[in-house]
């Protein structure tokens, strides 16, 4: 850089505030992952710290000798992740593309009244009563997927795509004889992957990171999603250690930091790895978004 | 329009999960807000319980108490800081991002920004307390080794809203600048290049071009965003203030109060009165904003 003359201050300027918006942003993870590999006298003396003094790997195998309290929180997470995405993909694309239709004369009366639930909501508290009174959703599996199933802006963010192809191609599907959703399975679907993998990508994370579910309508610890399973552990260690069938050694000495930092990677740990791979479909899911609401 | 209903049988009937969701999960809360005019007891259920006397109880017990006031204030002033102090740095990161050439430096910087916004608030909580906590927090190991006194943030809560404000930006700056840079993709080049050649400088080039081109975009995200001020982000004060009610004077917002009247004290009466409050005021500012930006750029708007 030095060597070239034509390098303007101001390009040097440039470069280096993005550098440390980028570190700004990146410096917690590593600070959680190095502390999670430090020895534990370290943090207990010297702190927290961006790079392990000396690795120590003691904390993930506490860890993983309690394998089977993390296992179960992992089992819940990722079964509602898979089942809430699925169900809910198919549920929105099943309302947004009939509205997408300007054949279909009541379409405007069912856009307002998806429409009418993004600008008013009764609040938290009529909405725990109705689950909890009504639909018996208390500490219920249920409970984790069902509620946020239906969202009026994925509806839009689809319905939007799906406007966009063609009526024509509609018709030639109806004139070989293809009904209503098997026009939907065949000729619309295929032809809107990218808004099903934003979309998609979107109701996934919002499952995979969802606890406000778990903290309204469960209070059975072995049916905590895995984000208050961390929750639980990062404010009581000892939880591991209880609620464990696995382990039985008492005396060894628990790493309380360390397996704190631990816990938080190993919750993590499937977003960063898919993340160089699935970034790409959030940041076009997000310019689809930005284009319209 | 039986005959339509028949007609598109199927379309119609392919609504229906949807709109069943939206029944009861949306219109049935709507329609239960009227909780904050009861004597709600659990047997009875939100519409059989018999109704307050005189109607206006609850509300009374709410507005009575300093309770609202504190976080009526605090939900405003500190939405209001966070979409200003957001806005700036997000226009900012996203000027920026516009500037650099090189490909792979810009894609690499903006994966970074946007990792945090993939992690959920109770993750951010561990992250703050990782930094902010006394013992052993690297915050206050940092200051110790400059040969301050170490700081309790935690029993801190003038420094709360500027914490917040920090981890706010943090989480959301690299998902924001992305639609700010959508719209910067979009410009014409050549604008850029015929400034160039009558002698504008780089910083004049941002200033004359780049921001009035970005103007429409921040104007109707920032009103949007004032929409939602009532409904702020429950789980950013919850998982970062969580108990600590020292905190309480600086950072407790509606949410979180209603939050914990129903769940902690079961105070069903003031958490109603709360709830009730909070949705009308959504509602209205929900609504006025969203006029406004249609006003201001049609098409921009929920409605």
């Amino acid at each position: 850089m030095k060597a070239r003359s034509a390098v303007h201050p101001g390009q040097i300027v440039l470069y280096a505030v993005v550098i440390l918006m980028a570190l700004f942003c990146v410096v917690p993870f590593v600070i959680i992952l190095a502390s999670s590999m430090t020895r534990e006298t370290d943090i207990l003396t010297s702190g927290y710290n961006i790079y392990p003094k000396h690795f120590d790997f003691s904390a993930y195998r506490y860890l993983f000798q309690r394998m089977d309290v993390v296992l179960t929180g992992y089992k819940i997470t990722g079964l509602v992740t898979v089942v809430g995405t699925i169900a809910s993909l198919a549920i929105s694309a099943m309302l947004a593309y009939p509205i997408s239709l300007r054949r279909l004369k009541y379409r405007n009366f069912i856009s307002g009244y998806v429409l009418l639930t993004l600008l008013f909501n009764g609040g938290m508290v009529p909405w725990y009563i109705i689950c909890v009174k009504y639909l018996h959703l208390h500490n219920n599996l249920w409970a984790l997927i069902l509620p946020s199933l239906v969202n009026g802006f994925n509806i839009f963010l689809m319905r939007n795509y799906f406007s966009s192809i063609p009526e024509e191609m509609h018709e030639s599907a109806k004139i070989d004889g293809a009904g209503e959703v098997r026009t939907l399975w065949s000729i619309v679907l295929p032809l809107s992957v990218p808004v099903f993998a934003s979309v998609g990508l979107f109701i996934a994370l919002a499952y995979w990171n969802d606890w406000w579910l778990g903290l309204m309508l469960i209070d059975k610890t072995e049916l905590q999603p895995l984000q208050l399973l961390l929750r639980t552990i990062v404010s009581n260690v000892d939880y591991l250690a209880n609620s464990s069938i696995l382990a039985t050694s008492i005396d060894q000495m628990v790493p309380r930091e360390g397996v704190k930092m631990a816990a938080t990677i190993i919750t993590i740990g499937p977003i960063i790895f898919l993340y160089p791979f699935l970034q790409r479909y959030f940041v076009k899911g997000l310019m689809m978004g930005a284009v319209k609401g | 329009m039986l005959r339509e209903l028949t007609k598109n049988k199927a379309l119609y009937l392919m609504t229906l999960p949807a709109m069943l969701f939206l029944l009861f999960f949306n219109y049935f809360p709507m329609a239960g807000i009227i909780i904050a005019f009861k004597n709600f007891n659990l047997s009875n259920g939100i519409f059989a319980s018999p109704w307050m006397h005189p109607l206006y109880e609850n509300f009374r017990y709410f507005f009575t108490s300093d309770n609202w006031v504190r976080v009526t204030r605090n939900t405003i002033l500190l939405n209001l800081l966070f979409i200003f102090v957001g806005t700036c740095v997000n226009v900012g990161l996203a000027i920026l991002f516009n500037e650099i050439k090189s490909m792979w430096f810009k894609r690499t910087a903006q994966s970074l920004t946007l990792l945090p916004y993939f992690i959920s608030w109770i993750v951010v909580g561990v992250f703050a307390y990782n930094l902010l906590n006394y013992e052993h927090g690297m915050v206050s190991e940092l200051i110790a080794k400059f040969g301050a006194e170490k700081v309790d943030w935690y029993a801190r809560p003038e420094a709360w809203p500027v914490l917040i404000l920090i981890i706010f930006v943090w989480k959301s700056v690299g998902y924001n600048s992305i639609i700010y840079l959508a719209t910067l993709t979009g410009i014409d080049h050549t604008l850029y290049e015929s400034a160039r050649i009558d002698g504008a400088t780089k910083l004049q080039q941002i200033r004359y071009i780049t921001i009035p081109l970005l103007r429409p975009t921040i104007v109707v995200l920032t009103l949007l965003a004032i929409g939602h001020i009532m409904n702020s982000d429950f789980g950013m004060f919850y998982s970062l203030v969580g108990d600590s009610a020292q905190l309480y004077p600086t950072v407790d917002v509606i949410d979180t109060f209603v939050f914990r009247s129903l769940k902690g004290s079961g105070d069903m009466g003031m958490s109603a009165a709360a709830n009730f409050y909070q949705s009308v005021l959504a509602f209205v500012l929900v609504y006025f904003s969203n006029r406004v930006a249609r006003k201001y750029e049609s098409g921009s708007a929920l409605f």
